[in-house]
């Protein structure tokens, strides 16, 4: 099952800070939530991180990433600039949309990052267009989709995958399914609560990962690409995961107990993994601390940037309601 | 397929200038393709890309099935990643099955992404009322997308505008839609020799008159240019306004005719109540009132869905009497 990624001592570290990088990051969204100085939404990824890190690593620089409005986890993985990100959620210039996206909307051509999108659903027809842009292209590269287990139940996730099977698009399609779309809880939302199966109707292939094992679904993603590009065909990858927080800053969370969460953190994919590397003497606690002290400088210096840059002229406000060339 | 040549004049049907501005797309640009449901092998509801599937194969000219949403939201996508889709939708009735990846995706992306994608995509379909068919195939919804900052909204009515406008829509960065008027398909025309292409930004004043201006777009414009006739015969000279598209709107040319006139009738198929010509007839207000010697009227559809039965449609739709007569009443006061 693992055959294909290579657990070397570098890698495990790499997957371990990818993931770290993720939490720290979003707790300083927290604090600056808190601190008003970001404002709106805030979607936390918060017990998610392996799935776009596992994911990600599977991808090269040519392949797309089309995202969900939870995707600071995504974009960071991507490798997105924390600097640029942490700007965007503040709604400064020097983000990477100018602040004109902020949470929910990051977008960043260089990475073929086309976006988060706030509408459940609403950016699995654009995958299909930029798989059909690329296979039209001759480019041999692969788009993932990422969405919630809600977005199934939107009709755009079955127009896309039958689309995506019939017209033999190289799309994975990755579900993070954290059990819960707000407050709907996925046996109360579907009638057939397997993903796997639903997306076999369209005779798409897939399977379920733990998606709280970063390995396990680095090794999964993996396979899935060589098998999207050898056979020519979409795949499906249901990905098992929970939300530890709120859906957003605005939820009371009523609908579920603190027992649930809390048995559920126990699973984390952080503390899972890295108490995995202790385990196994795969990692030094000083290699730890190096690695945290790393992410919490880099997000220091993703903050400072924010904080420094400007705000976007008023005047400029019109500006890209419609262009006046394609950016090349 | 034996298409007469883009640059000899020809006389011709709206379908035909239509398709050949297809195929004259697809010749000259590779990154050109066309999706929408039975556009292939059935040869397009309106008859509009036959041939096309032979010329052009599968690829190119891709058949989908009902997914108006998906594939909609597929052009969308392919445009960011550097491809020039032109998608067809068979009417604007079933374009609100693709609201979404027009209204949230299409127009938003550019803006929302600080400039780093464009959607340089065409939205093609049909619109209006006159051929009985009720009303979920008789809709007139092109106002409804005017209203949207970001979106470039062309309603050709000649033929001419029907083999010229695409060119300059492909060349635009933004995404297009082009609303043709149902009625206007068999309608005949000739093509001048020397064009290549129409500009896409302004109206045009099709008929030049004195007395009143007379102020539509798309399939109403023929009812307009009758109705100028009849006026002529009791010796009204009345000038009409092709607005060519919805948005930008070309408030110039609306302007520098009722300056001139003094006196407006908008002629427009949607229904009175938020619609285009609301929005024309303020614009007039707000910044050529005192140019005006009688109030703005309009001449729109009976606020209901389009009936069926033939006599009941004819009411509801604007008709050449009515245009006649308000515009008459406006000049020569009872
Ligand atoms: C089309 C649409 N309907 C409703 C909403 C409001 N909404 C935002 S997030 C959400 C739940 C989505 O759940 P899921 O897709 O499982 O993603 P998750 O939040 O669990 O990551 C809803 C209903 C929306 N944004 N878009």
């Amino acid at each position: 099952m693992t055959k294909k990624v290579h657990l070397d001592h570098a890698h495990l570290l790499h997957l371990l800070k990818a993931m770290i990088r993720i939490r720290h990051f979003e707790a300083k969204c927290v604090e600056l939530y808190q601190a008003q100085k970001i404002l709106g939404f805030l979607h936390l990824y918060d017990g998610e991180e392996a799935v776009s890190v596992g994911v990600m690593e599977a991808l090269t620089q040519d392949d797309a990433v089309i995202a969900t409005y939870r995707e600071h986890g995504q974009a960071l993985a991507r490798g997105v600039d924390p600097k640029c990100l942490m700007a965007e959620m503040m709604g400064k210039l020097n983000g990477c949309c100018r602040g004109r996206g902020g949470s929910m909307h990051f977008f960043d051509r260089a990475r073929r990052f086309y976006g988060g999108n706030a509408i459940v659903g609403g950016g699995l027809p654009l995958a299909l267009g930029v798989a059909l842009a690329d296979k039209m292209q001759r480019r041999s590269t692969v788009t993932a989709c990422f969405f919630g287990e809600g977005a199934v139940d939107e009709g755009e996730f079955h127009e896309t995958l039958n689309l995506a099977k019939l017209w033999r698009l190289p799309i994975l399609f990755v579900c993070e399914n954290n059990l819960y779309s707000m407050g709907m809880a996925v046996e109360r939302a579907e009638a057939d609560t397997d993903f796997v199966h639903k997306a076999s109707g369209y005779r798409v292939a897939g399977e379920k990962v733990d998606g709280m094992d970063v390995v396990a679904v680095e090794s999964a993603a993996r396979n899935a690409i060589d098998r999207i590009r050898s056979e020519n065909d979409p795949y499906f990858l249901e990905c098992r995961t929970y939300r530890f927080r709120a859906h957003s800053m605005f939820d009371a969370q009523l609908y579920r107990s603190k027992d649930e969460v809390e048995a559920w953190r126990k699973k984390g994919p952080i503390v899972r993994f890295q108490t995995w590397l202790e385990a196994n003497r795969l990692i030094k606690p000083e290699e730890l601390a190096a690695i945290e002290e790393e992410v919490d400088k880099e997000i220091a210096a993703a903050v400072a940037f924010a904080e420094a840059g400007g705000l976007e002229p008023v005047s400029e406000v019109e500006r890209f309601v419609t262009m006046e060339a394609v950016p090349s | 397929m034996n298409a007469p040549q883009a640059n000899a004049a020809a006389r011709m049907t709206y379908r035909e200038a239509c398709k050949q501005a297809l195929r004259e797309a697809l010749l000259s640009d590779p990154r050109v393709f066309l999706m929408g449901e039975d556009i292939g092998r059935y040869g397009g509801c309106y008859a509009v890309t036959k041939g096309l599937l032979e010329e052009f194969g599968e690829e190119r000219i891709r058949d989908t099935p009902l997914s108006e949403s998906a594939f909609v939201g597929a052009g969308v996508g392919a445009a960011m990643a550097g491809m020039r889709p032109i998608v067809e939708i068979m009417t604007v009735n079933f374009s609100l099955l693709a609201l979404d990846q027009i209204v949230n995706n299409a127009v938003t992306i550019p803006h929302m992404s600080g400039g780093q994608f464009a959607i340089p995509l065409v939205i093609r379909m049909a619109t209006g009322g006159g051929r009985r068919v009720a009303a979920q195939h008789s809709r007139s919804l092109e106002g409804w997308y005017a209203h949207i900052p970001g979106l470039r909204v062309l309603t050709p009515a000649t033929v001419e505008d029907a083999r010229f406008m695409l060119k300059g829509a492909l060349a635009d960065p933004n995404p297009v839609i082009i609303f043709e008027h149902v009625m206007l398909y068999n309608m005949e025309g000739d093509l001048p020799s020397d064009m290549k292409v129409v500009e896409i930004a302004h109206a045009k004043v099709h008929r030049a008159g004195r007395d009143i201006s007379l102020i539509t777009y798309g399939g109403s414009l023929f009812k307009a240019l009758e109705a100028a006739d009849a006026l002529a015969a009791e010796g009204i000279d009345a000038e009409v306004i092709d607005l060519r598209g919805l948005r930008p709107l070309d408030t110039k040319t609306i302007l520098d005719s009722v300056a001139k006139t003094r006196r407006c009738v908008i002629i427009d198929e949607g229904w009175r109540s938020g619609s285009i010509s609301a929005e024309i007839g303020m614009r007039i207000a707000e910044e050529a009132f005192f140019e005006l010697d009688a109030p703005l009227r309009r001449v729109c559809s009976r606020e209901a869905p389009i009936p069926f039965a033939a006599h009941l449609e004819d009411a509801c739709l604007p008709q050449v009497a009515t245009i006649v007569a308000v515009a008459r009443e406006l000049v020569r006061p009872s």
